[in-house]
C-alpha cells in the first residue's frame, strides 16, 4: 500500500509499440502537465521497453519533466506480468500521487494488474481529469484530490471518482478525450534510468503471432465527418454518406446501430464504443443521437444534423438543425457544395 | 492418459443498460435500478460458452460462480439451464459498495476454493464497462492473464493458444495453465439454454432461497420449525444436485479490510445525469436556398475550405 504523498508527482504511462510511441501517451502529457501545475509537482512520463531512449525527448517536448526509463531486452514486447512488476516497482521507490494510462488494450491490461498489486484504486475510461476537494460525511475535506471523471451506465450518467485514502490515484483515459499539445522542441527535462531485473519466468506469455490491422480510417485525424445512422435504412442507401463526405473531403463515419446493421466497417464508428473525435464540422445523417453517441462527438465544433423527427435529441447538441428526409436533403446539401467549386476527391472509397 | 480441465466461470447479473429510459433515472441523477431488467452480463455468456466449449472438447467441469444479492440466482440457475455443472452464489451484506478491487479480492477467496485449471470472465460487464476485474483477479490468483480472447482456445496437455484482440490487431498467444481468460463478444455464439437441463435445474434454489420461500407458505412456523424444514428440504435438492451453493465472507475467511466499501479505494465523488449540451441551434430549412445558406455560412467561418 502506498500512503498519501502530496508531493508526489504526476505520472503518465508512456506506452511504445515497436519503439514507436501511442498518440494516447502524448494527449495524456497536455493533461498530466494541466494536473501537475496546479498541484505545484513535477510531470513524470513512465517509458518501458528495450531500445527506446530516443523516445524520452519527445515525451520531454510534450511536457515531461522527467522520463523514467526502464529498458531490458525482456521489456520488448508487453505483457501484463512483466511490465506490472516493473511498474509498480517504480510506484513504489517513487510514490507517485497520480498515474494516467492510455485506456488502449494494453493500458486496460495493464492498469489493473498495478491497481491489484499496489492495492490502490483504478477508474477505467475517464473522459476528463481534475483536480478538487472532496468531503466526506463525516466532515472532512481532502483537498486537491483528482477528479476522475467517467461515463456510467451505458453513458446515462456521469460519475465523478475519487480516492483519498489509498494511493497513487490511477485512471485510465479513453483514447481521443485529450487534446494533444503542441511540442515545444526546446524544452529540457530529465531522463532517470533505472536498473531492470527481470527474468524470464516473470514472462508467462508467448507471442506466437501477432498481426496488426491498419484502421480503415482515421477520425481522429479528420477534420470533417459525415456520419450515417440506422436512419439510412440500407447499406446501399449509406452511399449517401459516402457521397457528401466525399465531395468535402472528409471521412464518413456511423453509429453502432448502423454498423450493427452492417452498413460500414467497424472502424468507422464514433460514439462510447468506438472513437471520440472533434473535427471543425460533424454532420450527422439520420442519427436520432442516444447519448452514446453524443458522448463521442459532441465536442465537434460544428454540428450540423438532419432528421426527419424534428424530437430528436441530435438537434439538442446540433449548430444547425435540417428536419426532412436525409434522401431530399443530402443530394441538395451536395448539389450546394459543388456549387461552391468543392472538387470531388476520391481519397475514400466506398467498399 | 486423458486430461480434462476445470473451468470456472465469473459472471455477473446486471442491469440492462442499453434499455434505459428517463423512467431509469432518478432525479438526482443515479440510476433506478428497480426500472431496469436484470439480465446476464452479455460477455459473461461468452465466457461461459468457451468454457462449455472446452468441457465438449476435452471433458472436464464448469462452475459458475457469481457476486451479488441473492436475486442473482436466476442467473446461476441460467447458467446450469445453458450446461454449466455447478452454480455458487458470493453473498454477504458487507460485499456491498464493493469497487472492482473488494470484488477481485472477495472472488479471489471464492476461486481459491476449488480446484481449476482456467478462470473465465467476460471481458467487461455493461453496466461499469471497466474491464478491471478479469486482471485483478488473475493478479490476486497469482497467474498468467489472457485478455480479449476472442477466439475458441486451443489446448494441449498443460498449454493453451489463445487468439486475442489486440486494439490494433490480433495476437496469437501460449501459456501454461492455470491461466485466466477474459473473453470478447466475439469469441464464440452463447448456446441457449437445453430443455432437459431446465427440467432439471428449475428447482435449484441456494439455502437462503429455500428459507425465504418456507417462511412465505408457513406463515405460522416459527424460525426454529422453519430452519429444520430448511435443512431437510436443501438435503433433497442436495441429493438431487441441484442445490445451488451459497458462500458469504465468513465462509470464504475473507479478511474484510479488503471487502466492501472499506476495501474500496475508489469511492464516488459525485453522480450526474448527462446533462446534453445547450447551443445556440440554427434552424435550415431543407431547401436548396437554405442548405446553400447554410454552406457559404460554413465557408465564411472556415469550417469548411
Amino acid at each position: 500500500m502506498i500512503d498519501v504523498n502530496r508531493r508526489g508527482e504526476v505520472w503518465v504511462f508512456a506506452e511504445q509499440h515497436g519503439g514507436l510511441l501511442e498518440d494516447t501517451p502524448i494527449e495524456l502529457m497536455s493533461k498530466g502537465r494541466h494536473l501537475a501545475d496546479i498541484l505545484g509537482v513535477g510531470l513524470g512520463a513512465v517509458l518501458l521497453g528495450d531500445n527506446v531512449k530516443a523516445l524520452a525527448a519527445k515525451l520531454i517536448h510534450y511536457g515531461a519533466d522527467k522520463v523514467y526509463l526502464a529498458e531490458h531486452p525482456l521489456l520488448e514486447h508487453y505483457q501484463a506480468n512483466s511490465y506490472a512488476k516493473v511498474f509498480y516497482d517504480l510506484i513504489h521507490k517513487y510514490k507517485p500521487q497520480i498515474v494516467v494510462y492510455g485506456a488502449t488494450a494494453v493500458g486496460r491490461d495493464l492498469g489493473p494488474r498495478i491497481a491489484s498489486v499496489t492495492k490502490a484504486g483504478l477508474t477505467a475510461d475517464c473522459t476528463d481529469l481534475q483536480i478538487g476537494d472532496h468531503k466526506t460525511t463525516d466532515g472532512q475535506t481532502h483537498k486537491n484530490l483528482l477528479f476522475q471523471i467517467r461515463p456510467a451506465f451505458g453513458g446515462n450518467i456521469i460519475a465523478t471518482i475519487i480516492n483519498y485514502d489509498r494511493w497513487p490515484q490511477m485512471a485510465t483515459i479513453r483514447e481521443g478525450v485529450m487534446v494533444m499539445a503542441t511540442p515545444d522542441t526546446k524544452r529540457k527535462g530529465q531522463v532517470i534510468t533505472e536498473k531492470v531485473e527481470l527474468s524470464p519466468q516473470e514472462l508467462p506469455i508467448e507471442i506466437l503471432e501477432e498481426h496488426t490491422r491498419a484502421k480503415k480510417v482515421d477520425l481522429k485525424a479528420a477534420r470533417i465527418i459525415v456520419a450515417g445512422g440506422a436512419g439510412l435504412g440500407s447499406k446501399e442507401n449509406f452511399r449517401l454518406i459516402w457521397d457528401l463526405a466525399n465531395c468535402l473531403g472528409g471521412a464518413p463515419a456511423a453509429t453502432r446501430a448502423a454498423i450493427d446493421l452492417g452498413f460500414i466497417d467497424h472502424d468507422h464508428q464514433v460514439g462510447q464504443t468506438g472513437t471520440t473525435v472533434r473535427p471543425s464540422l460533424y454532420i450527422a445523417v439520420g442519427i436520432s443521437g442516444a447519448i452514446q453517441h453524443q458522448s463521442g462527438m459532441s465536442q465537434s465544433q460544428k454540428i450540423v444534423a438532419i432528421n426527419n423527427d424534428p424530437q430528436a435529441p441530435i438537434f439538442d447538441v446540433a449548430h444547425y438543425k435540417i428536419v426532412g428526409d436525409l434522401n431530399e436533403v443530402v443530394p441538395r446539401m451536395i448539389k450546394a457544395i459543388k456549387e461552391k467549386g468543392f472538387k470531388e476527391t476520391s481519397s475514400a472509397e466506398s467498399k | 492418459m486423458t486430461v480434462v480441465y476445470n473451468c470456472v466461470v465469473l459472471v455477473k447479473q446486471v442491469p440492462d443498460t442499453k434499455r434505459i429510459t428517463g423512467k431509469a433515472m432518478n432525479d438526482d441523477g443515479t440510476v433506478n435500478r428497480a426500472a431496469l431488467p436484470a439480465i446476464f452480463n452479455p460477455e459473461d455468456l461468452n465466457a461461459l460458452e468457451a468454457a462449455l466449449d472446452i468441457k465438449d472438447r476435452f471433458g472436464g467441469t464448469v462452475t459458475v460462480i457469481t457476486m451479488g444479492l441473492p436475486a442473482a440466482v436466476t442467473t446461476l440457475k441460467d447458467a446450469l439451464y445453458r450446461g454449466a455443472d455447478e452454480a455458487i452464489l458470493v453473498t454477504d451484506a458487507r460485499c456491498a459498495a464493493s469497487d472492482t478491487l473488494a470484488t477481485s479480492y472477495i472472488l479471489s477467496c471464492a476461486v481459491k476454493r476449488i480446484k481449476y485449471d482456467i478462470v473465465l470472465c467476460g471481458r467487461q460487464a455493461i453496466d461499469g464497462d471497466t474491464a478491471q476485474v478479469g486482471p485483478q483477479l488473475a493478479e490476486k490468483l497469482g497467474i498468467p492473464q489472457i485478455t480479449y480472447v476472442e477466439k475458441p482456445v486451443e489446448i494441449e496437455g498443460r498449454t493453451i493458444t489463445a487468439q486475442r484482440n489486440a486494439g490494433n490487431g490480433w495476437q496469437k498467444v501460449k501459456a501454461q495453465l492455470p491461466v485466466l481468460l477474459t473473453v470478447t463478444g466475439q469469441a464464440n455464439v452463447p448456446r441457449v439454454a437445453a430443455a432437459k437441463k431446465m427440467m432439471k435445474y428449475k428447482a435449484a434454489m441456494t439455502p437462503a432461497g429455500i428459507e425465504q420461500t418456507l417462511k412465505a407458505e408457513n406463515a405460522a412456523a416459527t424460525p426454529d420449525e422453519i430452519k429444520s424444514l430448511a435443512a431437510h428440504k436443501a438435503g433433497e435438492l442436495e441429493k438431487k444436485g441441484v442445490l445451488i451453493k451459497q458462500w458469504n465472507l465468513d465462509f470464504l475467511k475473507a479478511d474484510l479490510t479488503w471487502c466492501g466499501r472499506n476495501g474500496s479505494p475508489t469511492k464516488v465523488h459525485r453522480i450526474q445525469s448527462v446533462v446534453l449540451a445547450s447551443k445556440e441551434t440554427k434552424s435550415i430549412e431543407p431547401t436548396d436556398d437554405g442548405l446553400s445558406g447554410m454552406i457559404h455560412e460554413l465557408l465564411e467561418d472556415k469550417i469548411i475550405a
